[in-house]
């Protein structure tokens, strides 16, 4: 009885699958279909946020100001940095070269953390201050009247992200593991692939999230 | 056509011969309520045409389903089946018939649907307002009315509408029309109802408990009766307890009994002079004071056995000879 | 290679943590009946309290606060747990491969999870009756569901959690139609059941998410008060009703399209006949799934959006009807000259067709904005979703499982019984919902627990009928149950049919197939 994984020689696909280049292709569709997803549960996150931007511009330019957008560019740059460190590492997995897809994996994982301290500053800075969804929204002196809606959208949205950050960092530590084990070459290197998509689109949405979470107005 | 309306007729008739429509003129026989508005009219003869149509292309699919069937029957193990894969001329009609068809009645319905979406001008509009489970009516002269609208007949009638609560939906079968009325927006809707008459209203959007009791009626009246009723006080001449009662009738009747049952909210029989026990304070003995605060301020005290938050505040929409009528009203109220 | 004799996919392993560990999706296909089975027998006993509730105006046997909470649990379960992974992720799971000539699906890991997220789900959607229940309506209109005080919450993310079950399920199929087709399967001939389920899975990935943000923002409504829903806050309780429907009247197709495919290859098998229109079925099943998208609007004629925005959706639900139409004309073109034996899923794939003719006909007088102001939110809407969803999917659901059982198991059932199933559903079927479209024509509105006297002898019929629909299950239930234990053996193809899965073992084993088929021509090619 055949299992997953089965080893034939140095080959490395499932029984149902006619080769290992068969199983990398089909594993990649499978990820392009889930990225998908992925793309369209934001999308309707940003469908909600222009319909409102729309209805209240300068309640939305009053919440961006509330903001600082170094934080912001920071975490970009960060994350851009993470994204090159995430390519590297397949590329060196081409290259059979087991330490530097370590090294790549470590370097991004490192940007991810730095990601989510700077986000805990800004998390506990609005806090801090009540600057909250909703009904919860406490701060004294703003000037719109729904400003709260602004910190709905805010906090959803980066919440929504950074919980997408946290199991891109689980995933990263995953292949990590297992490419300190060697288990990846220029025959097999499916999960790095995978979870590096995963990653660049992590990265990708908050490259829109920045300017429209920050800038505006 | 002559089979349809056969079929129609003899349907409509033992499907409603034995129930208690009161409605003289349900002479129609698309199982509809009367047409009691020029657009119901309208809405009716597409509504028919659309029926007529259907019941036609229902009976050449079912019909064609079932003599195709009987009539290629297996009748031997090994018979041999014709093989047609597919036939262009065939594929084309059937497609573009009903394609026809379709643009047909989209058009039709979009020109009524027009009709009743722009409201005349010159109407005569009056505010309505939705609340958990009864309907408000306010006119420009400041005239307030629950439960029952009056307008006058023959006249365009503009509805203003939103709602204190949650989504609920006004709905006159007899018209044709209806709209959500939603909170923190104004929702729109007209007609114009030629007869003197009365009609029901249902709330159509999913509100809650007593969502199905959220009723009211359309009383059409002839014109000058409604100037009469316009600037009449409705309470003339009536007692305490009678306005009270009228009260009732308009606002707590969704939730409120008559008798000491209990429905959503308890009933008011025998209530006064009762001794509640409550959630969170003292046991009390229901008094005037007790009364007008549990109008007022319904969460104040909860009586046990009853959630929180159900019933909502009338302050502001009640007068003080309301508000004191209910209080006579339940005072006359026994076990 | 693989095989060894007398071995099977049901007893190449045994023991309970076989089944829960299991990656073969024969095995996950069974899981997932006896699960949907369990959900169907509760949501259908919520029917029977709501139809007995409605047997005289006022109240019967419960308060209105009680009932409304009936009418939501039935709703919700018949559509996250019944409707919606029913057909696709028993039969699409255990035969989509098969059908294909493929061993397995594409990412059978995926498969065994999707299972686990529908349990799971499940569950957590059942912790809301510890919480009050929930009385929202399967829709979860703002605000009132923000609002109302109980257990609505945990039913929210229970139909979050079960997203992605249906997520995972049509992944899986998408890449497994892409990747993994035996040689020789080219797109065209593979079953038409396949093209609907190719068709269902394009619009579980692209729909369900947007369901998913939709139920976190709920969510997060009740738990934060986020505002984005609630006037209150400055929110607005409409944009709800544009993304629940952006999903919702695309999830119709995933309740509807795996069901026309199995009528698909019902017909064919019954008729001995190659399927008339091949090609017009297959693209009409794309053509729905496209513009499935962008017709959600007509739930909303009366909800205070824009006239323009009732009018275009209004045209787009007209286009919908048109390759519905045609997939109807094909079946029926398909019986002539064919050799039609009148076995239970045959009856049953007819039955389909009148209900769905039905159905589909009072489809288009609601796409019609003018007649459904009128008809928006009354009993006519409740009649006419009942004639497509359960006079359609759950009528298919019954002859795929008549069709399937003897490869399933390797048993046939008992023909009687089966028949006479048929005849109990689908009269009382008509008997229960014919008397709905008088009723809303008539005015009375959908999700009440009392109404008008009027009313009252429609509702009575109505609610007679639909306990006879409910002996016509427990009739099925029996026979299935028989069949599975006692039935006599079936042999490896007892219908004579053509599609790849009559040709693997009697009962596949777990490869699905000794040697690698090959594909030479169609999948229906009676000559």
């Amino acid at each position: 009885m055949s299992t997953d994984n089965t080893a034939v020689g140095e080959r490395h696909h499932a029984h149902h699958f006619n080769n290992a280049e068969h199983e990398f292709n089909t594993s990649m569709f499978g990820v392009w279909c889930f990225l998908l997803t992925e793309i369209l549960m934001f999308g309707g996150l940003f469908v909600g946020y222009f319909i409102f931007h729309n209805l209240y511009p300068d309640m939305f330019a009053e919440g961006a100001s509330h903001l600082d957008w170094r934080y912001g560019a920071t975490n970009t740059l960060v994350l851009l940095m993470s994204s090159f460190t995430m390519v590297l590492s397949i590329y060196y997995a081409r290259k059979n070269n087991t330490k530097m897809i370590s090294w790549c994996l470590f370097i991004t994982l490192l940007c991810a953390i730095a990601f989510m301290g700077i986000k805990y500053i800004e998390y506990s800075h609005k806090i801090h201050e009540g600057l909250l969804p909703g009904e919860l929204f406490s701060y004294a002196h703003a000037e719109a009247a729904n400003l709260g809606l602004y910190f709905s959208f805010y906090f959803m949205m980066t919440g929504l992200h950074g919980s997408h950050v946290l199991v891109g960092m689980g995933l990263i530590t995953w292949i990590l593991i297992r490419a300190r084990r060697g288990e990846f070459n220029e025959h097999y290197y499916t999960p790095v692939e995978g979870v590096g998509l995963f990653w660049h689109l992590v990265d990708l949405i908050w490259i829109y999230l920045f300017p429209l979470l920050y800038l505006v107005g | 056509m002559l089979i349809m309306e056969l079929f129609m007729n003899l349907f409509f008739n033992q499907a409603l011969a034995n129930t208690a429509i009161d409605q003289v003129e349900s002479q129609s026989s698309n199982f509809m309520p009367p047409a009691a508005t020029e657009i119901a009219q309208k809405f009716d003869t597409l509504y028919t045409f659309l029926l007529v149509i259907s019941f036609i292309s229902s009976v050449l699919v079912i019909g064609g389903m079932i003599y195709l069937a009987y009539k290629s029957r297996r009748k031997t193990e090994d018979q041999k089946t014709a093989y047609i894969a597919h036939n262009a001329t065939l594929e084309f009609l059937w497609s573009f018939i009903p394609f026809v068809f379709f643009m047909i009645v989209f058009a039709w319905g979009w020109v009524i649907f027009y009709q009743m979406q722009n409201a005349p001008k010159d109407a005569f509009e009056v505010h309505v307002t939705g609340q958990k489970w009864y309907w408000d009516f306010t006119y420009k002269s400041g005239k307030t009315s629950s439960g029952e609208f009056v307008v006058p007949a023959d006249t365009n009638i503009k509805l203003i509408m939103t709602s204190r609560d949650v989504l609920h939906s006004f709905f006159i079968p007899a018209f044709r029309i209806k709209q959500d009325v939603i909170p923190g927006r104004f929702t729109t809707l007209w007609f114009r109802a030629p007869k003197v008459g009365e009609y029901q209203v249902f709330c159509t959007e999913y509100c809650g408990d007593n969502h199905s009791a959220m009723l009211a009626k359309v009383k059409v009246l002839p014109k000058a009766d409604f100037e009469l009723w316009l600037q009449d006080n409705p309470y003339k001449g009536l007692s305490l307890a009678q306005v009270g009662q009228k009260v009732y009738q308009g606002r707590c009747i969704a939730c409120h009994l008559t008798t000491e049952k209990k429905n959503i909210g308890p009933g008011f029989g025998g209530l006064y002079g009762k001794t509640r026990e409550f959630n969170e304070a003292d046991s009390l003995v229901a008094d005037e004071e007790y009364i007008r605060e549990s109008i007022l301020n319904p969460n104040a005290k909860i009586v046990k056995g009853y959630p929180k938050g159900v019933m909502p505040t009338f302050a502001g929409q009640l007068k003080e000879n309301e508000l004191s009528g209910i209080i006579e009203y339940i005072k006359t109220l026994k076990k | 290679m693989y095989s060894t004799p007398g071995k099977n996919y049901l007893n190449e392993a045994s023991g309970l943590w076989s089944w829960l560990t299991t990656k073969d999706h024969k095995r996950i296909g069974v899981m997932y009946m006896i699960s949907v089975m369990i959900f169907f027998a509760i949501g259908g006993a919520f029917a029977m309290l709501i139809r007995t509730e409605l047997f005289s105006s006022g109240k019967d046997i419960v308060d209105a606060a009680v009932y409304n909470q009936f009418m939501t649990f039935h709703g919700a379960i018949m559509v996250f747990m019944v409707i919606i992974p029913g057909i696709p992720a028993i039969f699409g799971n255990f035969f989509l491969p098969l059908q294909l000539g493929a061993k397995d699906v594409a990412f059978p890991r995926v498969n065994l999870m999707s299972w686990y997220c529908l349990i799971i789900g499940a569950a957590i959607s059942f912790v809301s009756l510890i919480y009050n229940g929930a009385d929202t309506g399967w829709t979860f209109y703002t605000p009132y569901s923000i609002g109302t005080d109980n257990g609505t919450l945990w039913l929210v993310l229970g139909a979050f959690v079960m997203g992605f079950s249906s997520i995972l399920t049509g992944l899986n199929f998408v890449v497994t139609v892409h990747k993994l087709r035996a040689p020789g399967m080219t797109f065209f001939r593979m079953p038409l059941f396949v093209w609907s389920l190719y068709a269902t899975a394009i619009i579980q990935i692209i729909a369900t998410p947007v369901l998913g943000i939709t139920l976190l923002l709920l969510a997060a409504e009740r738990i934060l008060g986020i505002g984005v829903f609630d006037p209150k806050l400055g929110g607005d309780p409409v944009l709800f009703q544009h993304f629940f429907w952006f999903y919702s009247h695309p999830a119709v197709y995933i309740m509807i399209l795996p069901a026309m495919g199995v009528i698909s290859e019902l017909i064919t098998t019954y008729s001995r006949k190659v399927i008339f229109g091949y090609k017009a079925i297959a693209f009409s099943s794309l053509g729905i799934a496209a513009v499935s998208f962008f017709v959600w609007g007509h739930h909303m004629f009366v909800s205070g959006q824009s006239s323009l925005a009732g009018i275009i959706f209004s045209f787009l639900t007209m286009l919908v009807g048109v390759p519905t139409a045609i997939k109807t004309f094909n079946w029926v073109a398909t019986l002539y000259k064919g050799s039609v034996k009148f076995d239970s899923p045959m009856l049953y794939a007819l039955g389909f067709i009148f209900l769905f003719t039905i159905g589909g006909v009072t489809g288009i007088i609601l796409a019609v904005t003018a007649l459904d102001v009128h008809f928006h939110d009354t009993y006519f809407v409740v009649a006419h979703f009942h004639y497509v969803m359960v006079g359609g999917t759950l009528m298919a659901l019954m002859g795929a499982f008549f069709y399937w059982l003897p490869k399933m198991f390797g048993k046939l059932y008992y023909e009687a019984g089966a028949r006479l199933s048929f005849v109990f559903i689908f009269l009382g079927f008509n008997v229960t919902f014919f008397p709905q479209f008088v009723l809303g024509a008539m005015g009375m509105p959908r999700r009440y627990y009392s109404y008008l006297p009027e009313y009252q002898l429609l509702n009575r019929v109505s609610t007679l009928g639909a306990y006879t629909i409910g002996i016509g299950f427990l009739i099925a239930l029996a026979v299935i149950l028989h069949s599975i234990f006692k039935g006599k053996p079936a042999g490896k193809n007892p219908w004579g049919a053509k599609t790849l899965e009559w040709e693997a073992d009697e009962i596949p084993i777990h490869e699905n197939f000794a040697v690698q088929p090959v594909v030479t021509g169609g999948p229906y090619e009676y000559r």
